[in-house]
């Protein structure tokens, strides 16, 4: 039992990394219907932008979270003005195998930059390093600062959708972007701002994935980034709360799966999940079946 | 009609004897080296698995990322049965048991998935391709885990793959032209409006997805058997993007169009080869570019026709007449 627990906790911070990836994959999703496959590499930017923060200029975690959240939106922004703005029209297909290119390109340029190799953070101090213990379960002061700045964040999104006139916009055009872009809506402006959201979040889960398993690479976007992506389909993709409660979700049963059985098959088994869920609820767990009119 | 499709195929002979009469002797004369000839043989598997992924993609409309899985099952089996029967007809079985095994995993993974429509199939086959990775890589008695098999023998030299290669061409470029794929076609175009004129749209689908997968698991088996080398990590995600990459850059729906792609990126990566470490920025920036500037890929939906020819020839001929 108590490894059960022990196992919860840490599923709820690998949860909570995935979930704020999925925020941006499904914003992303919700408003132009794109499979944003350069997202897990924003996050992969993220997690470097920290690091180059941490060790050459020997910031701390928060200025180093704040500066890459910062420069990963830029990033976010600019990969939608350039590649993705030139194609509002052109198939899905194309704006998919464009991301993929994004996708690529960001990776190999890093890889040309940094380097193929794992690099690992440095060796967290003061409040960071810390532990404790309840009962015989042992919870990192990290898992804490990591779970409760993803609730901060979240949070602080929920407000930014509900309760700001560019929320509403958002919103608005997920819902129908032609008649938002009727009712004066500026279209351009909020697709760059849901961009800028999502990969600020994804910044911020790279630095703190850097800090809790140490290491990163130029492709460690990729796995995350496909079950983030499988995160967000389940909890129904396009709802933003889907997303979060995905994210849990595949973080958790891929710590249990890989505590109490073979850690080879944990990826199987979200992928299984996933499959399970789209054949017996397509729309996810929080979607809404729509019926198709002709 | 009849007469034009007659002449039509007595052209398509005439043009397959030729490349594979130019081929075979540039090869004679070692103008293609052995280096070459590898890139050769990439270019004939990326030819198939295009062709095969642009029946379920381009031509029926099925969005699947997952080619690299039932590519996988192909070149497992094929490796298994040959380095048992290590002979020409224990290759070909392998190549043949191959195919079918991945049509079967087709088929039983596409009666459930194909209801699911766009992305969600998508992410759907790119869920199993995932699965049936991780098992290869669990099955450690089997298929020797992340180790992969090695020594496989080499039965796949250049003639084999051109036959495998026009076969599959051939085959997938008349099912479409049967009443078969003209409903695979109705169905890409308006899958609501084909069911309303009666065309059972599961059933076209599962068909042209077992095909698919068929032809994914012939490539398979033919890169097993051409570089004696195979492991889990070859047939992950990336696998698939680029077979989806060729299908989009050579058109979805132009069989000719997958075709090009394939030569030409074969061609142009080799070339690359000499920039190794700028080589995938390169190719990513390439595919950014061509895509913001030709969305629908280098054919469209169209395919090289013949008749660019007969016209020379009518011209050629017309003048002739005159003087």
């Amino acid at each position: 039992m108590e490894q059960f627990f022990q196992q919860t906790i840490n599923g709820i911070s690998l949860g909570s990394i995935y979930a704020l990836i999925a925020l941006g994959y499904t914003m992303v999703y919700g408003i132009i219907k794109l499979i944003n496959f350069a997202h897990s590499d924003v996050y992969m930017l993220g997690a470097y932008f920290g690091y180059v923060c941490m060790t050459s200029f020997k910031l701390g975690f928060l200025p180093s979270l704040l500066i890459s959240m910062v420069l990963c939106t830029l990033i976010g922004v600019m990969i939608e003005k350039i590649a993705y703005k030139p194609l509002r029209n052109a198939t899905r297909i194309a704006v998919l195998i464009t991301a993929i290119g994004v996708s690529l390109f960001l990776e190999y340029v890093t890889m040309a930059i940094a380097g193929a190799n794992v690099r690992s953070y440095p060796p967290q101090t003061g409040i960071l390093d810390q532990s404790f213990n309840i009962g015989s379960i042992n919870i990192t002061m990290q898992q804490i600062i990591i779970v409760s700045i993803t609730i901060i964040l979240m949070v602080l999104l929920q407000f930014i959708v509900k309760k700001t006139r560019i929320g509403k916009a958002m919103r608005a055009v997920s819902l129908d972007s032609d008649a938002a872009e009727l009712m004066g809506i500026n279209v351009n402006t909020t697709i760059s701002f849901t961009f800028a959201i999502g990969s600020a979040l994804a910044g911020a889960a790279g630095i703190m994935v850097g800090i809790y398993y140490n290491s990163i690479n130029p492709l460690m976007g990729m796995l995350p980034g496909l079950k983030a992506f499988v995160a967000a389909v389940f909890g129904g993709i396009g709802i933003i709360p889907g997303a979060m409660i995905g994210g849990y979700f595949i973080g958790i049963v891929e710590v249990l799966v890989s505590g109490y059985s073979n850690s080879m098959y944990r990826d199987g088994v979200v992928f299984a999940i996933l499959i399970l869920v789209l054949i017996i609820k397509p729309a996810g767990l929080l979607g809404k079946n729509t019926r198709e009119k002709v | 009609m009849k007469k034009l499709v007659r002449s039509n195929l007595a052209i398509k002979l005439v043009s397959l004897i030729l490349t594979f009469a130019i081929i075979q002797l540039l090869i004679y004369f070692d103008i293609i080296n052995d280096y070459l000839q590898a890139t050769l043989a990439t270019i004939c598997i990326n030819i198939i698995l295009a062709v095969s992924l642009n029946l379920i993609t381009g031509f029926t409309g099925q969005f699947s990322l997952g080619h690299a899985g039932f590519m996988s099952i192909g070149a497992y089996a094929c490796a298994l049965i040959t380095l048992r029967i290590p002979t020409i007809p224990g290759f070909i079985l392998g190549v043949f048991a191959g195919a079918v095994a991945a049509a079967l995993i087709g088929g039983l993974v596409g009666l459930p998935t194909l209801r699911l429509r766009g992305d969600y199939l998508a992410i759907a086959t790119l869920g199993m391709s995932e699965i049936i990775r991780i098992v290869f890589l669990n099955l450690d008695n089997i298929t020797n885990g992340a180790a992969g098999l090695q020594d496989i023998p080499q039965f796949a030299n250049w003639k084999w793959l051109f036959i495998y290669t026009a076969g599959t061409v051939l085959i997938i470029s008349n099912y479409i032209r049967s009443s078969h794929g003209r409903a695979c076609i109705s169905i890409r175009e308006d899958e609501i409006a084909a069911e309303a004129m009666g065309i059972n749209s599961t059933k076209y689908k599962v068909i042209a997805f077992t095909i698919g997968a068929f032809f994914a698991g012939i490539a398979g088996a033919l890169y097993a058997t051409t570089f004696n080398f195979i492991d889990p990590k070859i047939f992950g995600f990336s696998k698939s993007i680029d077979v989806l990459v060729i299908v989009v850059l050579g058109g979805l729906g132009s069989i000719s169009g997958s075709i090009i792609a394939a030569v030409l990126l074969g061609v142009v990566t080799t070339y690359l080869q000499s920039f190794a470490n700028i080589q995938m920025i390169l190719y990513s920036v390439l595919l950014i570019i061509i895509m913001i500037f030709r969305p629908q890929g280098l054919m469209g939906s169209k395919e090289v026709s013949l008749s660019i020819f007969s016209k020379l020839g009518n011209s050629f001929k017309s003048k002739k007449g005159r003087v």
